[in-house]
């Protein structure tokens, strides 16, 4: 059994708003092991950004914690001041956000941006400079050294991502959080970037959150998907169980709905009817219920996120003794 | 550090390649080096008196002529020259730099502190110029560092108020997002990663400021309450033509002309600044 890097335990999040209390993340429950790469899937709007930002502790300022814990390496980050959860960001958990072109600075040299985040070392400025071009080669840039001096503009899409990644990776954090790292990108892109993340991942053994849309990234990279839909986790398991046997309707239609397992030419690609729900104001019972086509009498119930085999999770009365009914 | 230099040379050749840019670095180049070399330039002591030669036209001798107690129109212009930038650079640098502080803590800060420093601002910025630096100069006198003071404190806002903008802009980029996400602490943020994006507008701006510090210690003096007598100053030499201008109008010339151009020369240099660093066209580099 390998140690537990991060634990999310029972979170919830809430937004302030003029409209009521927004219950962004309800009972949020997952972790995240040592070296493993656990993807995040759920349609947009579902919490994604908001877990994400709870972690790092970068919220909105009408953002409140109300309840659970979130543990890394065993020490509640909630209860870190801002000079503590400082020193956590950029050199034990890292970033990769989802839009290359704007995570740079415009008017900064991509070496001066790169000596800059190596802030925390004591290091000769030459020193850091050469840390920074090796980074650069490592995530596949050719010329490091002279591309250094050149400015964000003077990159592609896929050259800033990689740039990101490396920036992220300098610090050899131990968990590494990927915000829809290629969903800005083309396709083929998104392969390469992929695969230069996950062989610096192995090679630096640190720990992935990868949160995306796309499933088919999701089931080539992670060991452990979390499916989340309004705010609440709905299914968590090991990637396998929650690709072949999704025990959960809305993991299922998701599934269905990927381009990639369509098999049939068809003239409207399928989508789940119906939206997500109002997070001011929250249906009574199962999240899901409204746009579920099994939803019984017993949906009416909160259904718990309940274990159905070894690690694998879902919140659906389906699995329950006597169903929907 | 090798970078900023090129920076420089670069917004300097783009300033170059455009014809109202180049004419403005020629006039400010020339009123800078009359400035900085006023002392060899002069053919003349500008206060010494020559009471036998006043109120010449020009000759050979004394180029614009004479004024009423027989000094060099000429010297005094090119001293006046060193006298006005004398003014305008410490209060538009100062003023920027102050500005640029508090409008960058005003923007990042905690709303409470941008409320307050907003409230600063507008509250100098309810004087209107002119009449508070007359007030002052009642108050306390007229001399040179008044009138830098003056001028200072009343365009501390414009600054300020631009330099707030940018960084409320900036602070919810991604980018910011991202250095934050990384570890930077709020000084870093501000030192390092907000202040290069702002400097380059409000340079613009200080440009753009410097012809209006000029006409201001100008007007000040034409009054009587810019820099004292003999000091030469533009506006001292257009107050004594004014009075004098049915005698002899070289007096208004030499005054006039230098606030002309100076204003002119700012204000091309400040424009074509203004659209070699906008980062809009920055690719075109």
């Amino acid at each position: 059994m390998t140690e537990t890097l991060l634990e999310i335990d029972n979170l919830g999040v809430d937004y302030e708003t003029a409209r009521g209390d927004l219950k962004a993340l309800r009972d949020i429950s997952f972790d995240v092991k040592k070296g493993e790469i656990v993807g995040i899937v759920g349609e947009s709007g579902c919490g994604k950004s908001t877990l994400i930002s709870s972690i790092l502790k970068l919220t909105a300022p009408n953002t409140r914690f109300r309840n659970g814990e979130v543990r890394f390496k065993g020490q509640d980050l909630l209860q870190n001041n801002e000079r503590q959860m400082r020193s956590l960001r950029g050199s034990d958990i890292s970033i990769i956000f989802q839009d290359p072109m704007q995570t740079h600075n415009p008017v900064l040299s991509i070496g001066a941006q790169m000596v800059d985040i190596q802030h925390r070392s004591k290091a000769a400025k030459a020193d850091k400079r050469a840390t920074a071009a090796k980074m650069l080669a490592a995530v596949g840039i050719p010329d490091p050294e002279a591309r250094l001096d050149q400015f964000p503009h003077e990159f592609s899409g896929g050259m800033r991502q990689r740039i990101a990644i490396a920036m992220a990776l300098m610090s050899e954090p131990d968990l590494l959080i990927a915000d829809e790292p290629t969903t800005a990108l083309d396709a083929t892109l998104e392969v390469q970037i992929i695969e230069r993340l996950h062989e610096l991942q192995r090679e630096m053994h640190c720990a992935v959150l990868f949160i995306s849309h796309h499933l088919g990234v999701i089931a080539e990279l992670c060991d452990r998907v979390v499916v989340m839909y309004a705010g609440a986790v709905v299914e968590s398991g090991d990637v396998r169980a929650i690709f072949h046997d999704p025990k959960h309707p809305y993991t299922r239609r998701l599934i269905d709905c990927d381009p990639g397992h369509i098999k049939e030419r068809a003239r409207v690609l399928p989508t789940i009817p119906g939206e997500v729900p109002d997070l001011a104001n929250l249906p009574t019972g199962c999240i899901f219920r409204d746009r579920c086509e099994q939803a019984g009498p017993r949906c009416a119930a909160v259904p718990p996120l309940a274990g159905i085999a070894d690690g694998h999770n879902a919140a659906c009365w389906l699995n329950h003794k006597g169903g929907v009914s | 550090m090798e970078k900023p230099r090129s920076e420089l040379s670069l917004i300097l050749r783009g300033v170059a390649r455009d014809p109202l840019g180049l004419m403005g670095l020629i006039i400010v180049g020339t009123i800078i080096f009359c400035a900085l070399f006023a002392v060899w330039l002069v053919p003349y002591d500008p206060i010494a008196m020559n009471i036998k030669d006043r109120l010449q036209g020009p000759s050979l001798n004394h180029l614009l002529g004479t004024d009423q107690l027989g000094r060099d129109t000429f010297s005094r212009v090119i001293m006046g020259g060193q006298v006005a930038l004398k003014v305008a650079l410490p209060a538009v640098f100062g003023a920027m730099a102050i500005g640029l502080t508090l409008g960058m803590i005003a923007g990042y800060g905690p709303k409470w502190l941008d409320n307050l420093l907003m409230l600063f601002f507008d509250t100098i910025r309810s004087f209107p110029t002119v009449m508070f630096a007359l007030a002052v100069v009642a108050l306390v006198g007229p001399s040179l560092e008044t009138v830098v003071l003056v001028v200072m404190a009343t365009s501390i806002p414009t600054y300020g108020r631009v330099a707030r903008t940018q960084t409320l802009t900036l602070r919810n980029s991604e980018f910011i997002l991202a250095e934050r996400a990384m570890g930077a602490s709020m000084t870093r943020i501000l030192g390092v990663h907000m202040l290069p994006n702002i400097i380059g507008v409000l340079a613009v701006l200080a440009a753009m400021d410097i012809p209006t510090v000029i006409a201001l210690e100008a007007g000040l003096s034409f009054l009587g309450l810019g820099v004292k007598p003999p000091t030469p100053s533009w506006g001292a030499l257009l107050k004594d033509g004014y009075s004098l201008i049915r005698q002899t109008p070289w007096l208004v010339v030499g005054g006039g002309l230098p606030i002309i151009l100076a204003t002119l020369g700012f204000t091309f240099l400040g424009e074509s600044l203004r659209d070699v660093v906008d980062p809009k066209l920055r690719k075109n580099r």
